[in-house]
């Protein structure tokens, strides 16, 4: 909270008008009064400490609202938006009877899953925040940049499990696979920029499909084939593999040498830091991947600083003018002599970069991946975390994928258990059908229980309202109403009302 | 002669990627013709492709017909048209086994579709020859359920955004997509529903060179239907008044509206027509295939943005001739390329069309 210049009569002002403030009474009223007649009655625990944790919710809005208004420092704010999320979590994970270990995994699992899609959100919006290039083809990009990694590094003489690499250091193939995500996208953009904003859509959205149908055959999956044409072959078989639908293995994760001195066996004895490390992970009961998983996460942060540092360095400079004149006008860029077709072309290169080296980052935590990590799907989840966020602003994007990670992809199986655990609901019925069949008993709990048990169903049902509702609503997202002006100076600025 | 000959040399100049793509393609058919003549290319084994690429192509074109239209007329990408086709299959088959399992299996477990395990369709025994009435019933409830959802979706979604632009929309539809889908997997849930048993099913053999060729009469029904449907959408077209408005509103928007076409009406009709082939699509795709799958309408989507821009947005016989064209092509590359390519030829077929000719064979209303 920036208490200074904050006076307690605004915040008490604030209070007496806000819906979210009224909500937080009201359930905090309510929890003291279960808490007086758990006193007598024995069996309101659960249910008030649900209560409780509304009323929790209800006041971590609030504060974060009053926080929103009155912080100009963009940090600030989500630095106060990932600490209401782990308050939240945390308390989330009590009520759910987690242990130490286990709500420490649950806010690493949050940073990982936030720092993952707020790299791939900063990427996106370099696309279409910046330049109004309308790119739904984020996952083969993604697919590409991590294939051409692990294919490059994967061992020379694989064994019967393992498909064959290139086998060179793993910056070479970072590097490598940055670079081919990049011509990927030169290879999209080239062609498709000439065309509409929703060819380019269905350009993009076809060329993820094409590279994910090729990743998954069997073609390619032990060796890549000779190029045959006539008789003549053009290009000789090469011994690198993408192991088919059975996925291939990446590299081992460099993080693990700072904790084991055998970074490919977690048996061997922990380094220096290692020992440190998990000994006081030990005080507390917290398993020693939890601690990895952690430093994981925290190295991935350190890489959102440098996308957004970077998003932001590229989005005030010369070609970040000329890339927001495009956006909003590119006749008028034209006509001003910018060769509007390179700046395109070069910004959607370095997006598609930019999102090779997160999924690269993402997947290499688990040393393993596969095509089903790159449907289509997963560009839905990055473009709705953007529009969240509001596109054209690098820290809605940070915000959006915070969002996106924390409430809607994590929040709802946390909502369903904490419902289950404190209702006792019977178990679920197997089927549809059986839930439906209750109904005509006006017997609601089936369908509860059977909505519940299906909450990753539902979880997309609600994404795809969501979306639906935002671009009726609020299609400018959180941040959108923050133009980011293409003139250096904002011309539009006349020291009276913001437009 | 000498004025073609200059028109040549100019097309050559300009646009040396068209006459690129377009020798390619000659060169593929020379390689067919020779393949076929060495023999290298059994004739049963091409006829079956031409076969089946016609039954999925014309799956495709009829499809393709509302996302065609919606296009131009609404002017953005529908994303969610896929799972309208979805809809409507699932819709139809419950209707389908819920007739023709009458009295011999629970209601409840018939509509759907074996997914809470207590019957397993495939012993129902639907199939044409046997169970006609059901199967027309299905088709027919597929056909009104889709048109209903269609119509449901533009009153709640897309009336309210008659406004936005055409980006906006597109990325609403994805919206509808995924609500569509996933509602489809909480009933019926995520795992492909077997329909009907390959065994059950009348076919013929024919002998042909190479081998034999197979036609089974869901393949024929598929064909038939849709070409009655394709008819019975050609003389609405053509000779009903709220046809030929339809017609002029995709054909140039502004100029209907000046004539006092009822706008609203017409496009609530569209949606009907669209949503309702759409939905017999789904129907009889299910139905040829024998098994369906909550993403049976995702995965064709592509090919119907293929199909639609192939044929020019816009254009309803486009979006025919431009299905049958994909169907085809999906399935005649793969006497050069591995099966899992089929669909990535299709879509690269899209790509080089949208890159060449935006407009399409067709050149429906240009948009790009």
């Amino acid at each position: 909270m920036t208490a200074d210049g904050l006076a307690v009569a605004d915040v008490v002002d604030r209070a007496r008008t806000s819906g979210v403030f009224r909500g937080f009474v009201l359930a905090l009223a309510a929890y003291v009064l279960l808490f007086a007649v758990g006193l007598a009655v024995p069996g309101v625990a659960g249910v008030r400490n649900l209560v409780g944790l509304i009323a929790l919710y209800f006041l971590l809005v609030f504060l974060l609202g009053i926080h929103w208004r009155h912080s100009d420092n963009d940090v600030a704010l989500i630095a106060g938006f990932m600490l209401v999320i782990y308050v939240a979590f945390a308390a989330s994970g009590m009520a759910l009877g987690l242990d130490l270990n286990g709500i420490v995994n649950t806010l690493r699992r949050l940073t990982f899953l936030t720092a993952v899609y707020a790299m791939l959100v900063l990427a996106l919006n370099l696309h279409w925040g910046y330049a109004g290039l309308f790119n739904i083809g984020v996952a083969g990009f993604m697919a590409v940049g991590v294939y051409t990694m692990a294919m490059l590094t994967g061992p020379v003489d694989p064994g019967p499990t393992q498909v064959g690499g290139l086998g060179l250091p793993l910056w070479v193939g970072i590097v490598g696979g940055m670079v081919a995500a990049a011509i990927a996208g030169f290879v999209a953009a080239l062609p498709a920029l000439r065309l509409r904003a929703d060819y380019l859509a269905i350009v993009t959205v076809a060329m993820s499909e094409i590279l994910r149908i090729s990743y998954l055959s069997t073609t390619f999956q032990d060796a890549i084939p000779p190029l045959r044409f006539f008789g003549i072959t053009f290009v000789p078989s090469l011994p690198v593999g993408t192991g088919g639908g059975q996925g291939i293995s990446m590299p081992t994760n460099p993080i693990l040498a700072l904790f084991y001195t055998n970074p490919q066996d977690t048996t061997s004895a922990p380094t220096a830091l290692g020992s440190l490390l998990f000994g006081i992970g030990r005080q507390f009961d917290v398993l020693d991947t939890v601690i990895v998983g952690w430093a994981y996460a925290v190295v991935l942060f350190v890489f959102v600083i440098a996308f957004y540092w970077l998003l932001v360095r590229v989005g005030n400079s010369p070609f970040g003018r000329v890339l927001k004149a495009i956006r909003e006008d590119e006749l008028v860029a034209k006509a001003l002599g910018k060769n509007t077709r390179r700046f395109k072309i070069t910004t959607f290169m370095l997006g598609c970069a930019l999102m090779g080296l997160a999924a690269i980052l993402w997947q290499g935590s688990q040393g393993f991946t596969n095509p089903g990590a790159y449907r289509p799907i997963q560009t839905f989840y990055i473009f709705l975390a953007l529009i969240i966020g509001g596109a054209g602003s690098n820290t809605g994007s940070v915000v959006g994928g915070a969002v996106f990670a924390s409430v809607l992809f994590e929040g709802p199986p946390f909502v369903s258990r904490l419902v289950s655990k404190t209702f006792e609901l019977r178990a679920s019925p197997g089927n549809f059908g059986d839930a439906v069949a209750a109904l005509g008993r006006f017997d609601f709990g089936p369908l509860f229980a059977y909505t519940l048990h299906n909450i990753s169903t539902i979880r997309f049902i609600l994404l795809g309202v969501l979306i639906i509702a935002l671009m009726q609503r609020r299609p400018d997202g959180l941040f959108g109403h923050r133009k980011e002006v293409a003139a250096a100076v904002d011309l539009s600025d006349r020291g009276g009302e913001d437009g | 002669m000498d004025l073609t000959g200059t028109r040549m040399r100019r097309a050559v100049v300009e646009r040396p990627g068209l006459v690129v793509v377009t020798l390619l393609g000659v060169l593929l058919f020379l390689d067919l013709v020779r393949r076929v003549a060495t023999g290298q290319q059994g004739i049963a084994q091409l006829v079956g492709f031409l076969w089946d690429g016609t039954v999925i192509g014309l799956v495709i074109g009829l499809a393709g017909i509302g996302l065609s239209l919606t296009y131009s007329i609404l002017n953005f990408a529908n994303f969610s048209h896929g799972d309208i086709v979805t809809v409507g299959g699932y819709v139809g088959w419950a209707t389908t086994f819920a007739i023709a399992g009458f009295g011999t299996a629970n209601f409840g477990d018939l509509v759907l579709l074996g997914a809470s395990g207590g019957v397993s369709p495939r012993s129902i025994g639907v199939t044409v020859t046997t169970t006609p009435l059901a199967v027309v019933a299905g088709l027919v409830v597929a056909t009104v359920a889709a048109a209903a959802v269609a119509l449901a979706l533009d009153r709640v979604v897309y009336r309210p955004m008659r406004d936005a632009s055409g980006i906006s929309l597109l990325i609403a539809s994805i919206g509808v997509a995924l609500a569509l889908r996933y509602a489809v997997v909480f009933v019926w849930d995520a795992s492909p529903q077997g329909l009907t048993a390959a065994s059950d099913i009348l076919s013929v053999r024919i002998a042909l060179p190479g081998g034999h060729f197979t036609l089974g009469a869901h393949q024929v029904t598929l064909v038939v239907m849709a070409l009655l449907l394709m008819a019975g959408l050609h003389l609405l077209l053509q000779f009903t008044k709220l046809g030929t408005a339809m017609r002029a509103m995709a054909d140039n928007k502004d100029l209907a509206r000046v004539t006092g076409i009822p706008t609203e009406r017409v496009i609530r009709l569209t949606w009907i027509v669209g949503g309702g082939l759409a939905g017999a699509a789904g129907y009889l795709a299910a139905l040829e295939r024998g098994t369906i799958a909550f993403n049976l309408g995702w995965l064709l989507l592509l090919l119907i943005f293929a199909a639609v821009i192939l044929g020019g947005i816009g254009s309803v016989y486009g979006a025919m001739v431009g299905g049958l064209a994909i169907g085809v092509v999906s399935r005649v590359s793969l006497v050069w390329i591995p099966a899992d390519f089929g669909n990535a030829a299709a879509f690269l077929i899209m790509i080089l069309i949208l890159l060449f000719r935006p407009q399409g064979i067709f050149g429906g209303v240009e948009t790009a």
